[in-house]
C-alpha cells in the first residue's frame, strides 16, 4: 500500500452543490472515487491509496491534468486504487466530478 | 522454339498424380505420395492458409514428404497460421517465404527469421500478395480447402470462400496444379464456387478443415474507456463527416462502436446517416445494429464461426449464394475496402510521433493482413462522396475544388495504455529496430503516418488533416497521448492552440458526458445478449459460451 496526497490551489469553484458522490469499484485494474464538497472554494485535494507502488510521477501528472482541465475548487477526492491504468483514473475522476456538478434543491 | 513447355510439364505432373487417383479423387492416406508425385524441388507452392480457413490435411501431408526429392520450396501464401506452416522450414521442405499474415505464429516466425531458418521475400498486404500471384509469384502448385466436391472436382467452399478463387485463378490458368482437400465428396455440390476444370485432384479429409473464430469480441470484456473512445469516434468523426461506407478493424474499440450504434448513435439521430454499408467480416457485435435497421449491406472477406444461420436468414444484408449461405471473397472485399469505403477505423499496438503505426514488436511479427490496404488513401479513386470530399478539403483548404483529391478517413483508435500498461504512443517504432536487426529494406509499418487522418484515444480526437506542418502533427499526437511519456512530453501551449482550432477535440468539447461511458450503454453486454438479439440464430463457438 502507498498513500499519496496532492493539494492544488485552483482558480474556480466546482459547479453544482452536491455534497458527496461515489463512483467506480475497488477491483483489479479499477478504482473507487469518493468526492466531498468539504474544502475552501479555491482548494482541491486528491488523496490516493494504491496497491501499486512507484507510480508517483504518473499520479502527479494525472491529477495535475485533471485540475487544469476542469473547475475543481472546494472538492476533496479520495481514491481507493486497485492498480487502474491512467486512462481509467482520468475517466473515473471526470465521472466523479460530473456527479458533483448536479444541483440539489 | 517451344512455347508450351509449362503446359507439358503440368500435364506430366498430373499424369504422375493420376497413378494414385480414381478419377480426380485421392485417398487421404495417399496425400503425401500425391504431393511427392506432383511437386518438384524448388516449386512455388501456395498452401492455402487464409486468416480463417486452413488446408490442414494438405499441410500435414506436405510436411511428411521425403526431403530427398522435395525441398527448397518457395511458399507463397497469405496466412502462416498453423505450426505445420513453419515446421516446413524446420524440416527443410521449404526455404523461402512470401506472406501477409501470421497472427498465432507471430512469435515463432520472428524467432525463425532471426535464426535464419526462413529466407523472407516480403511481408505483404493480402491484396498485394494476390496481385503478385499474377505477376511474379504465380504458384506451380496450389493446395486448397473446400467443404465439398463432386466427382468432376467442382468445389463448394461454404461461407469461407476467402482466398480460394484468387489462388485457383492464378494457378490453374498459368499451367499450375490445383489440389483440394474437402470435407466430403457428394453427388452434387450445393453451389459451384470453383469450377471443376480448374481442380486436378481432390483429397477427402477425415475431419473438417480448421476454421478459427477471429472476429468474435465478447462484449463482457469491453471497458468503459473503450466505450468513451467509441462515443468520441461516433460523435466526433462518423457524425460530422456522415460516414456511411466503411470498414472496421477487429479490436474491442470498434466492437464498442458497433454496440453503441443502436443506443448512443440512435439517441444522436444518426440512424440512416452513418454506418450503413460495410466491407466487413460477419462480426457478431454488429447484430444489434443490423436488427435495429442500421445496416443496409455488408460484403465479407471471409465468414465467422457461428454466424451461418444468421447470415442465411438475413440475405438482404449479406451476399449469399443460390444455396443460401454466405459467399465471401477476400480479394473483392479488399478492393471494396480500398476503393468503395470512405473510412477505415482500427486499433494498433504502436503509434509514433509522425503517426506511423505498427503491430510489430521486437519479438512478434504478426504481418499485415488487410489493414494497410484498408487503411490507405486510394490514389486511383475518382468517384466523389461527401466524407471523401470533406476530408480532402480539410487537408487542402486552398486547393481548387475541381482538382482537389478527396481523402479517405483513416482512423486509429485505442486507449493510451494497452495490455500490461504498455504505452500506445512511442518515440520510435519497434518495427524500425526489427528492420535493422533483420537487415530489411523496409520497416514493417502497418499504416503510414501520411495516410492517417485521425487518432482517437480516451483523451480526445486529433484531426491530422488540419495540421499544417510536422510540428503541429507531432503536438496533435502528443495532445491525445494521455499520460504516456509521449503525452507528458507535449508543448502545452501549442496543444491548447490546436484545441482552440479544433485540431484536438476533448470529450467535453464534443458535449460527451463521461457518466454515459458506462457498460449499460452497450446494446449487448455479453455473448448471450447477442444471441438474444439474433433471435437464437447466432450460435457462438463453445469458447465464447459461459452458460
Amino acid at each position: 500500500m502507498q498513500d499519496l496526497t496532492f493539494t492544488h490551489e485552483v482558480a474556480e469553484r466546482a459547479t453544482g452543490n452536491t455534497k458527496l458522490a461515489i463512483t467506480g469499484v475497488v477491483a483489479s485494474g479499477n478504482l473507487e472515487v469518493l468526492v466531498e464538497r468539504a474544502l475552501p472554494e479555491k482548494q482541491c485535494v486528491v488523496k490516493i491509496r494504491t496497491t501499486v507502488r512507484g507510480f508517483d510521477p504518473v499520479w502527479k501528472a494525472v491529477v495535475d491534468g485533471f485540475v487544469e482541465r476542469f473547475p475543481t475548487g472546494g472538492l476533496r477526492f479520495s481514491i481507493n486504487d486497485g492498480g487502474a491504468r491512467p486512462d481509467t483514473v482520468s475517466l473515473r475522476l471526470s465521472q466523479a466530478l460530473r456527479l458533483m456538478e448536479k444541483t440539489e434543491q | 522454339m517451344q512455347w508450351h513447355k509449362n503446359r507439358d510439364a503440368r500435364d506430366q505432373r498430373i499424369e504422375a498424380g493420376r497413378k494414385l487417383s480414381a478419377g480426380k479423387i485421392v485417398d487421404a492416406q495417399d496425400a503425401t505420395r500425391l504431393l511427392e508425385a506432383v511437386i518438384c524441388k524448388g516449386d512455388r507452392v501456395c498452401l492455402e492458409g487464409d486468416n480463417q480457413k486452413q488446408a490442414d490435411l494438405l499441410s500435414s501431408a506436405l510436411l511428411a514428404v521425403n526431403t530427398e526429392f522435395i525441398s527448397d520450396l518457395h511458399m507463397v501464401q497469405s496466412g502462416v497460421v498453423l505450426p505445420e506452416h513453419l515446421d516446413l522450414f524446420e524440416r527443410g521442405v521449404a526455404t523461402k517465404l512470401d506472406y501477409a499474415y501470421s497472427g498465432p505464429q507471430s512469435a515463432r516466425i520472428a524467432q525463425m527469421l532471426f535464426g535464419g531458418k526462413i529466407q523472407l521475400g516480403a511481408v505483404h498486404t493480402y491484396l498485394e500478395l494476390f496481385a503478385r500471384y499474377f505477376i511474379d509469384l504465380t504458384p506451380n502448385v496450389a493446395l486448397i480447402a473446400a467443404v465439398s466436391a463432386d466427382r468432376e472436382g467442382n468445389l463448394y467452399t461454404g461461407p469461407n470462400t476467402e482466398d480460394t478463387p484468387t489462388v485457383v485463378e492464378a494457378t490453374a490458368f498459368k499451367d499450375g496444379v490445383v489440389i483440394a482437400q474437402v470435407n466430403e465428396i457428394v453427388a452434387n455440390v450445393p453451389r459451384v464456387d470453383i469450377p471443376g476444370d480448374r481442380v486436378h485432384f481432390v483429397v477427402k479429409a477425415d475431419k473438417p478443415f480448421f476454421v478459427e473464430p477471429l472476429f468474435t469480441r465478447d462484449p463482457a470484456a469491453i471497458t468503459e474507456t473503450q466505450i468513451l473512445t467509441a462515443m468520441l469516434a461516433i460523435k466526433g468523426i462518423y457524425a460530422p463527416y456522415g460516414v456511411k461506407r466503411l470498414n472496421h478493424g477487429i479490436g474491442f474499440n470498434t466492437a464498442a462502436i458497433e454496440l453503441l450504434l443502436p443506443t448512443f448513435g440512435e439517441a444522436l439521430g444518426l440512424k440512416g446517416r452513418i454506418a450503413s454499408h460495410f466491407a466487413l467480416n460477419p462480426h457478431p457485435a454488429l447484430i444489434p445494429a443490423i436488427e435495429s435497421g442500421w445496416v443496409e449491406q455488408i460484403h465479407s472477406f471471409g465468414s465467422e464461426v457461428g454466424m451461418d444461420d444468421y447470415i442465411r436468414a438475413r440475405s438482404d444484408v449479406y451476399f449469399t449464394g443460390p444455396d443460401g449461405s454466405l459467399r465471401s471473397n477476400r480479394a473483392f472485399s479488399q478492393v471494396a475496402g480500398l476503393y468503395a469505403c470512405d473510412m477505415f477505423i482500427g486499433s494498433t499496438l504502436q503509434i509514433d510521433l509522425a503517426g506511423n503505426s505498427s503491430t510489430v514488436t521486437t519479438t512478434r511479427i504478426a504481418g499485415f493482413g488487410g489493414a494497410p490496404n484498408m487503411g490507405s488513401d486510394a490514389r486511383g479513386r475518382r468517384h466523389p462522396s461527401e466524407p471523401w470530399l470533406q476530408a480532402g478539403k480539410e487537408a487542402d483548404p486552398a486547393g481548387l475544388p475541381a482538382l482537389r483529391r478527396g481523402r479517405k478517413l483513416v482512423v486509429q483508435i485505442g486507449e493510451t495504455f494497452g495490455e500490461k500498461n504498455v504505452p500506445l504512443f512511442v518515440e520510435k517504432l519497434d518495427a524500425i529496430a526489427l528492420a535493422e536487426k533483420l537487415n530489411l529494406d523496409l520497416a514493417p509499418v502497418m499504416i503510414y503516418g501520411d495516410d492517417v487522418t485521425h487518432i482517437v484515444t480516451e483523451e480526445g480526437i486529433a484531426n491530422l488533416l488540419l495540421c499544417r506542418d510536422p510540428d503541429e502533427r507531432e503536438q496533435a499526437i502528443r495532445g491525445v497521448a494521455g499520460y504516456t511519456d509521449v503525452g507528458r512530453g507535449r508543448d502545452k501551449s501549442m496543444v491548447n492552440q490546436l484545441r482552440d482550432r479544433g485540431v484536438i477535440q476533448r470529450p467535453e468539447d464534443l458535449g460527451i458526458d463521461p457518466l454515459q461511458a458506462d457498460r449499460n450503454l452497450l446494446a449487448a453486454r455479453s455473448i448471450k445478449d447477442i444471441v438474444r438479439w439474433s433471435g437464437g440464430l447466432y450460435a457462438p463457438p463453445s469458447k465464447f459460451r459461459n452458460w
